[in-house]
């Protein structure tokens, strides 16, 4: 009865998204008040069925109700309670009914923070977004019903991929999800400008927070995934360049460029159309992003559904939604007149410099990423592109975009001198170039790739401080009280920037420093590695509720003083006897301690290959990206966008009175 | 013109899409498609002094089916197997892999077996030469010792006829 109240509620749902979309563009494009007013409430409605879907089948996996095949294919009654809750997206269907789900939520958003748009704009917006909703939610009706039922009912379920039991992909996919269909929110602004034709800088100051916000998720859900495949997958990468990394990486790189040039087309009123074709890319790279990890038209770790006709009916709708915005910039282009000029070096240039570079970083993981697809579809066989090409490709061209981002911030718009910016940033350069020289060699000899780490790092941190100091010359008062009347949005960026630097030393130190031995251990052996010293224990029999596993005790210790016990596992499912290396880490500021179990050898009494690893400064790279998030949160919530907001209200609240 | 250029670059993607959606990336051929069935002799669930070697089966198209008494797809795929051994179809030897807690033997007693043989992998070795991640996994092997065809999961009536039938067809059995 449940399953086919969530499939009921799916089917209005979809019902609400038309009505969503078709009343208020009509009306927007009349000038019809009555018919853009359906925006709101359609929105709204659209969003209550869709949770009570979604609800519908989260109850469905928590009662173990396995006459419906999702929840037979993808939980397992053994299965901890919150698993079964995450599983609701684990699946196909799931995680796209999570997307609809999302997508209105992002609409509701929009409805109600829209108060103080022009009424046309806000239900051309509210309108466009319906129209995604209506394509995801017929392609889930049509081909992806997460509410079929299995006749007769499975005795139990296959139980959820192991890899993704784990709290980190609890939440991954849904801050993922929050970034890429955010995008969706500056995507139909960009829609919204064309269709109306009014191209003013009025619809970059509105899209911006929004784009912002969907950025900072973005970022967060990219940087949970990796984190999760650093602790789960057992190999103590981060990062591993597989297509659906790529496909959330590309988005990010695309939204990265637009808040950039968002900034400029707010400020400066230029770059007005590149600026809303980054909006339509962004967005096309996150149903792009889908696509390809929807269809299996490319094989990777996680793309875990493979239907043509799933691949056909998004594939479709990706040509409509893509397509048919890109008709719609060509032929609006020519309206989009820029504003004022600038000199070669000014903010703007930099800026621009900034998109050029990102967007070429952007077309190497797209080439990188889509390579083997060409080479099979023209016959020319079978291969694949793995990190080698994208560490010679991207890391060179996202250098420059690097050195450049701590000049940025600190140009005047329009035109700035260079000698006088040399003349403030030639203590950071030389301080910065020392650094990055001597510090490997201190370390450990020389490293060139070290050394451009850790210039870079040091290079952006202190033209953060350098920024800081220039806003701190002026005004009165002590300096906490300037440091805090400084505004939202520039803490942001600079704390977004900061967040860079530190990554960048993170990845530097990680990337030359970390070492990592595959050893051979028995019960009371022992192996070294950079100065830990790890005694194993052997193994104990450990019952979890879903599997067993073979739980390793080792004893670290540093120059005699014991640090740590960890207890790595070797487990195997009882649903399908898959194999699993449960990593233990010992974390702290500057290092991780990580030990995994290998495989148990022959023939011996409880021997094992465990793999160790030292993995220094790897956190950095996981709070680098915290600020970056941080950063883009506290920049949305600046002053001015909640000032634009309140402007509309006051004078409709003093009329009141004197009505 | 500048501004149809990325309608132009979408649409040439689109193209390449479209024709990557009728290419498999995952039909990597199998390592062991082709190549003769790595040899064992292992003795038998139940009958400690018999034995099992795929050389007993040489001259004659039979089925590996790799399965363990504590996986739940195996007993979903049972009934199907119960069916294709009522049938006569194809002679079926199912390895019973890691089986620490020695179920197998009970297990069959009570809901039927399916195999002609049940040889006994206790320690999962005879599985590693066999390239196998989990249970269920299923070989064809035709009459000369040549792996001709590996499924992994559970087999259903649907698999069996777009998978298994054809190739059996095809090795005349």
């Amino acid at each position: 009865m449940i399953p086919e109240l969530g499939h009921f509620a799916l089917i209005l749902a979809l019902l609400l998204a038309l009505t969503q979309s078709i009343l208020p563009l009509v009306g927007a494009h009349r000038g019809n008040l009555t018919l853009m007013g359906v925006a709101r409430p359609a929105a709204q409605g659209q969003f209550v069925f869709t949770a009570l879907a979604f609800a519908c089948l989260a109850y469905s996996f928590l009662t173990n109700d396995f006459s419906v095949e999702n929840v037979a294919r993808n939980s397992f009654s053994q299965l901890p309670e919150v698993y079964r809750f995450t599983a609701t997206w684990g699946s196909h269907e799931g995680s796209l009914l999570l997307w609809v789900l999302i997508l209105a939520f992002w609409s509701t958003a929009v409805s109600v923070f829209s108060r103080h748009l022009p009424e046309d704009m806000a239900a051309r917006v509210i309108g466009v977004m319906g129209l995604i909703s209506v394509g995801f939610l017929a392609f889930l009706l049509t081909t992806s019903n997460p509410f079929e039922r299995l006749l007769p009912a499975a005795m139990d379920g296959n139980d959820m991929n192991p890899l993704l039991q784990d709290w980190g992909m609890i939440i991954h996919p849904p801050m993922l999800y929050m970034g890429y269909v955010g995008f969706a929110v500056a995507f139909a602004f960009a829609i919204a400008a064309l269709l109306s034709g009014k191209m003013d800088v009025a619809w970059a100051r509105w899209s911006r927070p929004w784009t912002t916000v969907a950025w900072a998720f973005l970022t967060l859900g990219i940087v949970l995934g990796s984190w999760w495949a650093y602790r789960e997958l057992g190999w103590g990468g981060w990062w591993f360049w597989d297509p659906t990394e790529n496909a959330s990486f590309m988005p990010w790189l695309a939204g990265t460029a637009l808040i950039h040039s968002l900034a400029v087309t707010e400020k400066r009123g230029a770059f007005k159309a590149w600026t809303v074709l980054l909006a339509l890319v962004a967005f096309s790279l996150s149903l792009l992003g889908t696509f390809l990890v929807r269809s299996g038209v490319l094989s990777s770790v996680h793309a875990f559904a493979t239907d043509p006709a799933r691949g056909a009916f998004i594939l479709g709708f990706l040509a409509v939604v893509i397509g048919g915005s890109l008709v719609l910039y060509a032929w609006r282009a020519p309206k989009m007149i820029t504003g004022s000029g600038f000199t070669w070096f000014s903010r703007e240039s930099l800026l621009l410099a900034n998109n050029v570079i990102l967007i070429a970083a952007l077309g190497s993981v797209l080439l990188g990423t889509l390579y083997p697809l060409f080479m099979d579809a023209m016959g020319l066989g079978k291969i694949s592109v793995g990190p080698p090409y994208f560490n010679a490709v991207f890391v060179p061209v996202m250098v420059p975009a690097l050195f450049l981002m701590a000049i940025g911030p600190l140009v005047r718009w329009k035109e700035a001198s260079l000698p006088d910016v040399a003349t403030r940033l030639k203590w950071a350069l030389a301080v910065a170039l020392a650094i990055g020289l001597l510090l490997p060699l201190v370390l450990d000899g020389f490293n060139p790739w070290a050394s451009l780490g850790f210039f870079l790092a040091t290079w952006i941190t202190l033209a953060v401080l350098a920024g800081f100091a220039d806003r701190l010359k002026y005004g009165q008062g002590s300096l906490m009280h300037k440091l805090s009347s400084l505004p939202r949005g520039f803490w942001g960026m600079q704390l977004a920037h900061f967040g860079m630097a530190v990554g960048i030393a993170g990845i530097a130190v990680v990337a030359n420093y970390q070492s990592e031995r595959d050893v051979r251990m028995e019960p009371g052996s022992y192996a070294e590695l950079a100065g830990y010293t790890f005694i194993f224990r052997g193994t104990t029999e450990h019952e979890g509720p879903n599997y067993r596993a073979a739980r390793g005790t080792l004893e670290v210790s540093q120059n005699g003083k014991p640090v740590a016990t960890l207890h790595p596992e070797k487990r195997t499912y009882n649903a399908g006897g898959m194999g699993m290396t449960e990593a233990a880490v010992h974390p702290n500021i500057f290092r991780d301690v990580y030990v995994a179990m290998g495989e148990q050898l022959e023939g011996q009494n409880d021997a094992w290959t465990v793999r160790l690893f030292y993995k220094p400064f790897i956190n950095w790279l996981w709070f680098g990206a915290l600020f970056m998030v941080i950063g883009g949160f506290l920049a949305a919530s600046d002053k001015r966008y909640r000032i634009a907001l309140r402007s509309r209200e006051v004078p409709k609240h003093l009329a009141a009175q004197g009505a | 013109m500048k501004r149809w250029l990325p309608l132009v670059f979408f649409i040439v993607l689109v193209g390449f899409f479209a024709k990557g959606l009728f290419l498999d990336p995952r039909e990597v051929p199998s390592p062991f498609i082709g190549r003769q069935a790595p040899m064992f002799t292992l003795p038998l669930v139940g009958d400690a002094n018999a034995s099992f070697s795929p050389a007993d089966m040489k001259g004659r198209v039979w089925m590996l089916n790799v399965w363990a008494p504590w996986c739940v797809s195996c007993r979903q795929e049972h009934g199907f197997l119960m069916q294709l051994a009522q049938a006569r179809v194809i002679p079926i030897v199912g390895l019973n892999w890691k089986d620490k807690d020695r179920e197998a033997e009970a297990l069959l007693a009570r809901i039927g077996s399916p195999y002609m043989a049940v040889p006994e992998d206790l320690d999962g070795r005879v599985g590693i030469d066999y390239g196998v991640t989990g249970t269920p996994e299923t070989y064809i092997i035709d009459q000369a010792g040549i792996v001709r065809l590996k499924h992994i999961g559970p087999i259903g009536p649907e698999v069996w006829k777009d998978k298994f039938e054809p190739k059996l067809k095809e090795l005349g059995a």
